[in-house]
């Protein structure tokens, strides 16, 4: 299969490059970028005049619900959700019931996916047995099985001995561990920022500290590890700070930050929305206006979804008790355009905090559109606005902060392996 | 809720406030926070006319007469279901009376099933109680507009008409806000009490409001409300002409918050030495039920500074005053 892009403004976000352009595909890779090879000629041509012709996106934190979650969402639910939002590589978190602790899970649920033909999915193992925060998983066999790193997820490792022995393990064979940062004792009774809105509604704080604290911990632990640990979803302006911090220090740590932090604050709890029931919660303006800094120097590497799927009904209850999260695999791209507008971020450097930038962390060859690499693409229309909706959204959680919002920025067509798997 | 429509609807009303109708006039009572002086004005009038009703040999006026009121009661309460029952009572209203034990998980579901059943059953209005912050404005989204509700104490969220009775007793002795100090002592971090006091002070013109505690005891945004902070008590009573204290409840007595009910005694109970610092006309008000020796000093709780009695009475009044209100009187 031969497809011909044409007329489209190619962006490469890893060279930089920024034209309209013609794009070859042969054999499922990139054959040619700019003129069309002699003797090319095309099974399928895509007529991209109008749009974006950019690498597919990668998505760092994705929850597929499966197993154990059908009723919330599946893997055919949520893995056409992630191609409608031009995501063709994905990172899954481990919270599945059972957990992805053993082998023979990981290998099913990336079969699976891979029968499914469409985004290529990066499983994250459990980093514990159970993710209880004990004992250490089989990490050489989760990483035959094709886990490309170890986490908790959102459960705690609260013997800080044990999360010693993990990063120590995992760094001896070269394992990458993330970590989201969050102390357990001080969060595990809150359900929004400690600051003027939970004081005001009068909900559980979570201290700008629990988040401080565990990366405290984790740096101190990682001056005397090789480890290699990836913060993700960090929601402070002080825990920034100490990002950057260590990283001019030396230290190997990369983080990422989710769509909602990029655009929200504690004030869009308004009158108790569930919607904005999110781990970690949304913190302060100031701590908002740090992040979308952070993410434009350079400090945030990367912008993820934070795909989480939610049952309608565990959200129609008191803003405590229902449950966290929200749908975003299809919100990433548009999140991020509109990030880059409002922040006069070159399109190409926008792009690349959800193409080349996850990629680079993933340790996968993706996000770039060099000549022979697998034509992994996300076409759109940046002038196309759309309606965040339970109709428009593919994916089976309708749950999101940015429920009827109108969004610029819409995926036309997305290519994983030279075919394509969605089509507007 | 069956209407695929109304989810739509809900998520608009997250941002717009959702105790008024399209005319600013009140529909639910859920928090104080976000109220227009004229509706406290309106509701503290009509409260002062309801006083004398209680003192009558027949206590009742027929202004709901035909309404179905539901004591929508989550968390266990007596003395606040009591004086709604008897506020809806002196109104002519049929009184229904739920204690609905919370247990397990199932809770939220039962929450929601429980509004639908009621609603069915022709429901006009529903006092709520929920051991959850924003359970009040969870329901008042989902009943249709002919059901009114009213908060009756929320998590640590807000408890209105306790809020309303504490300035209508405030009013009723000092007779003007605009001059007054008011201290509020112990628990605020807990407390729906002291969020609904607080707002309806500043609402109606207040020009200080102290709270007094130690720091694991106030919220650390707390000045965020307009309040004035202290932990020494003796400091924080000085010239005050309102004196408000919280209850403490029994498992914060003692453990990560607090050493001791008598350490806390010695530090916030308000004993007769530390009342002398206030104004000579100060007057000592308490939600209620009271923990004697843990917050007040019994000579204090029977003094002749002390308002307490007074506010359960005044509380009825209130309460009838927000009922009448919401049904259109």
């Amino acid at each position: 299969m031969k497809i011909l892009i044409h007329g489209g403004r190619v962006v490469d976000p890893t060279s930089g490059l920024d034209r309209i352009q013609d794009l070859c595909i042969a054999e499922g890779r990139i054959a040619a970028v700019g003129s069309i090879p002699d003797g090319f000629h095309p099974d399928r041509k895509i007529n991209a005049s109008g749009m974006i012709v950019c690498p597919g996106l990668v998505d760092l934190a994705v929850r597929l619900r499966e197993p154990g979650y059908e009723h919330i969402a599946t893997l055919e639910s949520e893995m056409s959700a992630a191609v409608a939002g031009g995501v063709t590589s994905l990172a899954c978190l481990p919270d599945t019931d059972p957990p992805l602790d053993e082998p023979g899970l990981v290998e099913m649920l990336k079969h699976r996916a891979r029968q499914l033909n469409q985004a290529r999915v990066y499983p994250l193992g459990a980093l514990t047995q159970g993710l209880r925060g004990e004992r250490l998983t089989e990490m050489a066999e989760l990483t035959e099985a094709g886990c490309i790193a170890f986490t908790q997820a959102d459960a705690p490792i609260v013997d800080t001995a044990v999360l010693l022995s993990a990063l120590d393990y995992a760094s001896t064979f070269g394992y990458q561990v993330w970590l989201r940062p969050q102390e357990h004792f001080l969060a595990r009774n809150g359900v929004a920022h400690e600051g003027q809105v939970a004081t005001r509604l009068g909900l559980g704080g979570i201290p700008v500290s629990a988040e401080t604290i565990a990366i405290a911990t984790v740096v101190n632990l990682m001056r005397n590890t090789e480890a290699r640990v990836h913060l993700c979803r960090l929601s402070s302006a002080a825990g920034v700070a100490m990002v950057r911090e260590a990283r001019a220090q030396g230290l190997k740590l990369t983080c990422d930050i989710s769509i909602h932090h990029l655009h929200l604050s504690e004030m869009d709890i308004g009158y108790y929305d569930s919607n904005c029931h999110l781990q970690p919660p949304l913190r302060g303006q100031r701590d908002r206006d740090a992040l979308r800094a952070a993410l434009l120097d350079g400090t945030i590497d990367a912008l993820c979804s934070d795909h989480t799927p939610v049952d309608e009904d565990a959200k129609q209850l008191p803003f405590a008790e229902s449950d966290a999260g929200a749908t975003g695999l299809e919100l990433l791209l548009p999140l991020a355009l509109k990030w880059g507008d409002e922040t006069g971020t070159p399109l190409a450097q926008t792009l690349a905090r959800v193409t080349c930038d996850p990629a680079r962390i993933l340790g996968i060859d993706a996000g770039n559109l060099a000549i022979g690499r697998a034509a992994d693409l996300c076409l759109f229309d940046a002038e196309r606005y759309w309606k965040v909706d339970a109709q428009s959204l593919k994916s089976m959680g309708k749950n999101t902060p940015y429920f009827r919002m109108e969004l610029r920025g819409r995926v036309c067509f997305t290519l994983v392996e030279g075919q394509v798997v969605y089509e507007l | 809720m069956g209407d695929p429509d109304s989810s739509d609807e809900n998520n608009e009303s997250m941002t717009a406030n959702p105790q008024l109708n399209r005319n600013g006039e009140l529909t639910h009572l859920l928090s104080i926070e976000g109220l227009p002086a004229s509706i406290l004005w309106q509701i503290l009038d009509t409260a002062r006319s309801f006083v004398s009703i209680g003192e009558r040999e027949v206590k009742k006026v027929p202004l709901l007469r035909g309404k179905s009121v539901f004591n929508l009661f989550f968390e266990a309460s007596t003395r606040t279901r009591t004086t709604f029952e008897i506020a809806a009572k002196r109104l002519s209203a049929d009184v229904i009376n739920l204690n609905i034990a919370t247990s397990s998980q199932n809770k939220g579901e039962r929450l929601l099933d429980t509004v639908d059943n009621l609603a069915a059953m022709n429901a006009d209005m529903f006092i709520v109680r929920h051991a959850q912050s924003g359970a009040a404005h969870f329901i008042a989204r989902h009943v249709s507009p002919n059901i009114h509700v009213i908060n009756a104490g929320d998590g640590r969220h807000e408890h209105p008409t306790q809020g309303l009775l504490d300035v209508f007793t405030i009013r009723h002795y000092k007779h003007d806000f605009s001059k007054l100090r008011v201290a509020i002592v112990g628990d605020v971090l807990h407390s729906r009490v002291a969020r609904s006091q607080i707002h309806a002070l500043s609402i109606l013109g207040c020009p200080e409001i102290r709270a007094i505690g130690p720091r694991t005891l106030l919220p650390r945004e707390i000045q965020g409300l307009g309040v004035h902070v202290y932990h020494d008590m003796h400091e924080g009573l000085k010239d005050v002409d309102v004196v408000t204290m919280l209850r403490l409840q029994n498992e914060r007595m003692q453990g990560p918050l607090l050493p001791s009910p008598q350490e806390f005694f010695k530090n916030y109970g308000l004993t007769p030495e530390k009342l002398a610092r206030a104004r000579p006309d100060a007057i000592v008000l308490h939600p209620g039920p009271m923990n004697r020796g843990v917050e007040i000093d019994s000579s204090v709780a029977d003094g002749t500074q002390s308002v307490i009695l007074p506010q359960v009475t005044f509380g009825i009044a209130v309460r009838m005053a927000v009922m009448s209100i919401l049904a259109g009187n």
